[in-house]
């Protein structure tokens, strides 16, 4: 062994490099708080491990980076924790630099000879923060592609050469294909290569200058230590910072159970949660700050004014009037940006909207991942073309847009914005459900804003039969009702009640028969089963199932359904307001089917 | 403290006197054997620096995508109630080296009064978030920075950060049909430039 370590010792020399790299003296002995750089360098080579990683599962373009990246996190073995470890450590990245840079402002170690060593560490800040800036694009997730939209735009009024910037960094005038391999080759390639050449180059100064001990005059002892050694007793110290790094992010990935992935980005589609990663909220905040055309000061000129003033801090310096200045100045910087970033959290968390367009995400982002695990898998055009055709995805929507003028779910949109007033028409959440149908037949309910009352029907034959007929009802009556309602509802069909319908077999026959009955009287009006005296209401075969909400909500004046005495209700399917598509999501969403 | 560390000055030491032990040759055949080298060299690199500039700008030189009406909805299906109504643009889009037939590209809200219909396109002038009708439908409010918008797309709170109006797209009515010109415009500035 011995042998061979001589033999490559000959011919490569790496003892004396090995040497050179870790016999480093250190003035006044090994100290924890010498350990940031190291614990820098290492988070850095952790993200360069788990990126190279996610590169070899990772495909970057519009139709298929969002679906690699969910086949990473949710199929791959260990995927969510390589992933969580690469976003996590990117904070984790984040925090380490802003803590090296405030310790190096704060002991004053910018100062001669050690200025440019300085520019390079705020250059490191500025790579990283364009690493991460990148990197948020890459699952191609609707935050990240509307967060980064509002980045892309900003570079677009950059004096003279905005719009060109944009367009290449873009890779076009739309996002798309080239956005993501652009965007990728910057992450994974130039910003990665450029962070290599300045930490070597950090490093080397580093070395060259050695640690800063303070401002003691070159010589003095600390507090009569001997000086130190980088190997092993710095090592030691830096080993552990290190791997407390590591627990730190690993606690943060099992904790939150890895990075998030929304649902796929989609220019068509509206997301109102769009925000950036929490360091840089404080600048998304800013720019609320600057109305119309000053936006170029708060997103150029300020910032700009702002890194030159810090870039030129070994010069101011060099004065003690100086130095305070900078401490000053930095601490004041430190506090705006604790300020912005409370500020932006604080409004959206008691922003109703904001917290209902987040739930929404979040929804949509589990949805999203359900459906991929389905049958059916992703196709290849994309995981978009599984959300444009689920109802529970679309048919919010579509009710908040087509419906909630006039109907309310539950209370709210469909989407879950509270209404301020009634709707005029029924509440559809659980329609033709036993509850629901239920709540038809009450006397007490049945006039109220949740079924007729804000319609013409609230004076029609229906509810005056419910209030003044089945209000009279005996207990036997009552039970014969309560059995007419689940026939009726078994109509339906409802997934969710499959089994109460399978249940209640016998109690639903009784009901369907009773419900031709004279004492319950419903047939006086309403199809049933083929036995009607007048039509006047709708037909109750089928009541609530697939094809009869079909067609309902594509003519509800149709003689089927409320013929001449429609109030108001669209014609929605003739008039072509809703297509076939759009009708079978609405459909299929209200029925509970997904 | 800026003596040097003995371990970062040993490899330096090295290396200066490697280089000195090399015979200097005559000053004037060194200086053009140097410009050579940097000559030679230069070029040497010229192609492949040259053209991978070539590809970074190359969505510069891109002809602009065609900006043809295209329908977004039937005429009926735009609510008569003054209020604006969001509707997807799907067309064919080229992307890169995909083309795409009937792609939701986008989205409109289209405003009808009448028999006259107003379109804007969804995105923020600002900085590009999609803009929500407020859920009491009275105004545009977009979700990044709180610019406000009245119903005809108008700024109408000077505090928004938005330097313009929502952008009005072009819309015709064939038939029974809402066509609509669907452009995106630069964010930012004050006037309304669409993007190449
Ligand atoms: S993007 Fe709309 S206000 Fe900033």
């Amino acid at each position: 062994m011995r042998l061979v370590l001589d033999w490559i010792d000959d011919r490569t020399g790496y003892r004396r490099l090995l040497r050179a790299a870790l016999v480093e003296a250190i003035p006044g002995g090994a100290k924890w708080r010498y350990v940031w750089g190291s614990t820098l360098t290492f988070a850095v080579v952790v993200q360069f491990i788990t990126g190279l990683a996610l590169w070899a599962s990772y495909s970057p373009n519009a139709q298929g980076a969002w679906e690699s990246v969910y086949y990473i996190e949710n199929v791959m073995a260990g995927g969510w924790l390589l992933r969580g470890i690469h976003h996590y450590m990117a904070h984790a990245t984040m925090i380490l630099l802003v803590l090296h840079l405030m310790q190096i402002v704060v002991a004053g170690a910018y100062k001669a000879p050690r200025e440019v060593n300085f520019w390079f560490g705020l250059a490191l800040l500025f790579i990283v923060l364009g690493l991460s800036l990148t990197g948020y694009l890459l699952p191609w997730d609707q935050q990240g592609y509307w967060a980064t939209k509002v980045a892309t735009s900003i570079a677009s009024i950059t004096p003279f050469v905005g719009p060109a910037l944009q367009e290449a960094l873009i890779g076009g005038a739309d996002y798309g294909h080239l956005t993501l391999t652009r965007f990728f080759a910057l992450h994974a390639g130039v910003l990665p290569g450029a962070l290599i050449v300045l930490i070597a180059g950090h490093v080397f100064l580093f070395r060259r200058h050695g640690v800063t001990t303070g401002e003691r005059p070159a010589g003095a002892r600390d507090g009569g230590n001997p000086d130190g050694q980088f190997w092993p007793d710095q090592a030691l110290r830096d080993a552990v910072a290190c791997l407390a790094v590591m627990a730190a992010v690993l606690y943060l990935v099992i904790r939150t159970g890895g990075a998030p992935l929304g649902a796929p980005a989609d220019a068509s589609e509206p997301y109102a949660a769009a925000r950036p990663e929490w360091y840089f909220m404080f600048l998304f905040q800013w720019l609320t700050y600057f109305p119309a055309e000053t936006e170029i000061l708060g997103a150029i000129v300020i910032p700009g004014l702002v890194v030159t003033l810090i870039a030129l801090m070994p010069f101011a310096g060099r004065w003690r009037l100086g130095h305070r200045f900078n401490l000053g100045f930095t601490g004041t910087i430190l506090a705006g940006v604790g300020l912005l970033t409370w500020l932006a959290y604080a409004q959206d968390r008691a922003d109703p909207e904001f917290v209902a367009a987040q739930h929404r995400a979040e929804a949509a982002a589990e949805r999203i991942v359900e459906l991929a695990r389905g049958p059916d898998g992703i196709p290849p055009s994309g995981a978009l073309t599984l959300l444009r055709n689920d109802p529970l995805t679309q048919g919010p929507q579509l009710f908040a847009d087509r419906c909630a003028s006039c109907h309310s779910y539950d209370g709210h949109d469909g989407l879950g914005n509270e209404l301020a007033e009634a709707r005029t028409a029924a509440d559809l959440k659980g329609f033709a459900s036993r509850e629901w149908l239920t709540g038809l037949l009450d006397p007490e309910q049945i006039a109220t804003p949740r079924y007729f009352g804000g319609t013409d029907f609230a004076r029609g034959r229906m509810v005056r039969m419910v209030q003044s007929r089945i209000a009279g009802f005996d207990a036997a009556q009552r039970d014969d009702l309560a059995k007419v309602v689940k026939a009726l509802s078994a109509e339906a069909a409802l997934p969710q009640q499959a089994t109460l319908d399978e249940a209640d077999r016998d109690e639903i026959a009784e009901g369907a028969a009773l419900l031709a009955s004279e004492s319950i009287g419903c047939t006086e009006c309403h199809e049933w089963r083929g036995a009607f005296e007048q039509s006047l209401g709708p037909v109750l075969t089928g009541f609530g199932s697939r094809e009869w909400l079909t067609g309902f909500i594509g003519d509800a004046s149709h003689p089927r359904f409320y013929g001449d005495s429609n109030d108001r209700m669209p014609a929605f399917g003739p008039d072509e307001i809703l297509s076939e598509a759009e009708i079978g999501l609405l459909v299929g969403w209200l029925r509970g089917e997904w | 403290m800026s003596e040097k560390p003995q371990a970062a000055a040993e490899p330096q030491v090295a290396e200066e006197g490697s280089s000195g032990t090399a015979p200097a040759p005559a000053p004037r055949r060194g200086f053009l054997a140097g410009m050579g080298a940097i000559a030679a060299g230069g070029l040497a690199f010229l192609a492949p620096v040259w053209s991978g500039i070539r590809a970074a700008l190359e969505p510069l030189e891109r002809p602009p995508q065609d900006t043809d009406l295209v329908p977004v909805a039937k005429l009926a299906a735009v609510p008569d109630d003054g209020v604006p109504h969001k509707f997807r643009v799907v067309m064919d889009r080229v992307d890169a080296w995909n083309t795409h037939r009937q792609l939701p590209v986008g989205a409109v809200y289209l405003r009808r009064t009448g028999d006259s219909v107003e379109a804007l396109n969804v995105v923020c002038p600002h900085a590009g978030c999609f803009v929500n009708v407020a859920a009491d439908r009275s105004r545009f409010v977009c979700p990044c920075h709180k610019s406000s918008f009245d119903l005809s797309g108008a700024v109408n709170d000077p505090a928004s950060p938005s330097p313009r109006d929502m952008d009005t797209l072009d819309v015709e009515i064939r038939d029974d049909e809402v066509w609509v010109r669907f452009q995106n415009f630069l964010p930012g500035r004050a006037e309304k430039e669409p993007v190449a």
